[in-house]
């Protein structure tokens, strides 16, 4: 049975090229792109190379590209540098809607180090409260963190707006641009960002890699020290066959931006439009115009999420029920319930993830299996009967 | 994903009994659309207190379906004496296991039956003593009290661990957390 993989926000397919770029330098070519010989330059200008291709995706200098394992180490870099450089200054602010690699570490820090955090609510739509988050800014305030796209919804916070304004009282801002990178435009000076994470897996690079923007001239305090690796910004010997592989990803990313924002988000429409034609109480989640081009939330009344992604499975259809990252709890989506989505559909969404490998036929085969498994799903709940929730 | 038992996969694609029982004359309705499970069990049971048929409805996931299901063919040709006796652990035997953290799928399978027995019979089920904090899986404020104290529970994370309470909905956890603060006030 082929796979139908429509869970990209997840994580991605490596790309051949990237692939293909890789593979040498599994083999051969293993030299320490630190060590004085040109076996391990050979490494080492590869590892340039790349640093170069990811600061070309977010209009960035490479001297401004530090390599990490993961958005998350990025995430937490960026914080704890941040708090670091303004030791005295005691509130953070992000919002309800973050991963959790942003949500348990200000948790973390207002539990356990006494930080005083504010979550910046959402409305109905998903789009964020602008006018609490412009009145939380204090003199005390020592970083501002918000994701630039959900992960969950698609929703696309106006971060160039908001770094404007919160860089210009003297604070911080940092972005969890994970889900952003590749979707949609990024420019780094335009938008005003101190601080940037990214992650390789989510735009066809391996996983285990990831990117944290420091801004030129920025104070950075360092969260893994060790030797000399990044201008000691983070010690470590590079991850030197993922660093290449993701160089190699963002140079696809910039090229298959307009692709993205064409054929994929049509799909992604179709998708919507098919689900929502076909089958009866229905509602799509999150700001249908601030969306990334590629997401789709879709709640289906009275059934559960977990039941129609077991059906899904069996059809060989790869989706997601909320948040991948929640799956082993019980709770629903902190993001739906902070969009105060009505618990009736909440239960029963999906998050379709698409790429440019996703085709028609495939859309057509997910609005098939998915009218089929409401129907099985619907006869069976004592929430439905006559044609509607009950 | 969850590890599930090949029977909970079969109960869950194939659930047997599902629907309505038109001429059913014991119902036991336990859950909510809140909190993500719930289930509607039909009985048919004859004059000599023998459950000659039983069916279900349920909304929930895969093990809420899988239980339902099982329960179901568990209680057939019992008598409503024996049905009184089944487990929560005998449903999740049944299906040859559950993950821990979907036992109470099988626990809303006992709640239910016991309503339809106390429907058939015309008889109230006893309260539990306490106030209810959690709707979702029926957990009363002594309940978390004791478990806090036992085991000495320092948050609404340990307690939806231990007891299911605030897995659902959600809206009793400033509750469970004011529960929690009382016990530590004690000290």
């Amino acid at each position: 049975m082929n796979v139908i993989y429509t869970d990209n926000n997840a994580t991605t397919r490596v790309a051949d090229e990237v692939i293909e770029e890789m593979l040498p330098f599994f083999g051969g070519f293993y030299g320490n792109p630190s060590s004085m010989h040109t076996f391990g330059d050979r490494v080492g200008k590869k590892i340039r190379q790349a640093r170069q291709k990811v600061a070309d995706l977010i209009h960035a200098d490479p001297d401004e590209i530090i390599f990490t394992s993961c958005g998350t180490e990025s995430d937490n870099s960026a914080v704890f540098s941040a708090l670091n450089a303004y030791p005295d200054k005691k509130r953070i602010i992000t919002s309800n809607v973050e991963h959790p690699a942003i949500l348990n570490l200000f948790k973390y820090l207002r539990d356990k180090k006494g930080y005083d955090v504010v979550l910046v609510p959402v409305d109905k739509k998903g789009d964020l409260d602008l006018d609490l988050l412009y009145d939380s800014l204090s003199d005390d305030t020592a970083i501002v963190s918000l994701m630039w796209a959900n992960n969950e919804t698609g929703v696309i916070f106006p971060i160039p707006e908001i770094a404007e304004k919160v860089t210009e009282k003297g604070i911080l801002f940092h972005t969890d641009a994970v889900q952003a990178a590749g979707k949609i435009p990024i420019d780094v000076r335009a938008a005003h960002v101190d601080m940037l994470s990214l992650s390789g897996h989510k735009i066809h690079a391996p996983k285990g890699i990831g990117v944290l923007y420091v801004k030129k001239g920025m104070k950075f305090f360092p969260y893994l020290i060790g030797g000399h690796q990044e201008k000691g910004r983070r010690g470590g010997t590079e991850n030197t066959v993922s660093i290449i592989g993701l160089g190699k990803a963002c140079e696809l990313a910039a090229q298959q931006l307009p692709i993205m924002n064409t054929q994929v988000k049509e799909l992604r429409d179709y998708l919507q439009s098919q689900l929502l034609e076909k089958i009866p109480s229905v509602s799509v989640n999150g700001d249908l115009e601030n969306r990334l081009p590629n997401t789709l939330s879709i709640g289906f009344d009275a059934v559960e999420g977990e039941s129609i992604l077991l059906m899904l499975d069996k059809e060989g259809i790869c989706a997601s029920s909320g948040s991948a990252c929640t799956s082993g709890s019980l709770d629903p989506s902190h993001v739906l319930m902070a969009m105060e989505v009505p618990f009736k559909s909440a239960h029963g969404t999906i998050r379709f993830s698409l790429s440019h490998y996703n085709t028609k036929e495939e859309m057509d085969h997910i609005v098939k299996t998915m009218v089929s498994a409401i129907e099985t799903l619907r006869a069976m709940s004592p929430f439905w009967k006559d044609g509607k929730l009950v | 994903m969850w590890e599930y038992t090949d029977k909970v996969k079969d109960h869950f694609m194939h659930p047997r009994n599902v629907g309505e029982l038109k001429d059913a004359n014991a119902v036991g309705e336990t859950g909510s659309l809140n909190c993500g499970d719930a289930l509607k069990l039909f009985l048919k049971v004859d004059e000599n207190e023998r459950i000659v048929d039983a069916s279900f409805m349920t909304f929930g996931c895969a093990s809420a379906v899988a239980s339902s299901s099982a329960l179901t063919e568990i209680v057939k040709g019992m008598t409503l004496d024996e049905a009184a006796k089944v487990t929560n652990g005998d449903i999740a035997d049944y299906l040859g296991g559950l993950p821990k953290e979907k036992m109470h799928c099988s626990v809303m399978g006992k709640s239910a039956l016991q309503k339809a027995i106390a429907d058939y019979r015309g008889i109230q089920i006893m309260e539990k003593p306490g106030e209810m904090v959690c709707e979702c899986f029926e957990v009363t404020d002594l309940e978390i009290i004791d478990a806090v104290k036992a085991n000495g529970l320092e948050t609404t994370e340990d307690v939806t661990n231990y007891l299911k309470a605030g897995g659902g909905c959600g809206k009793c956890l400033d509750r469970i957390e004011e529960v929690i603060a009382s016990v530590k006030a004690e000290g």
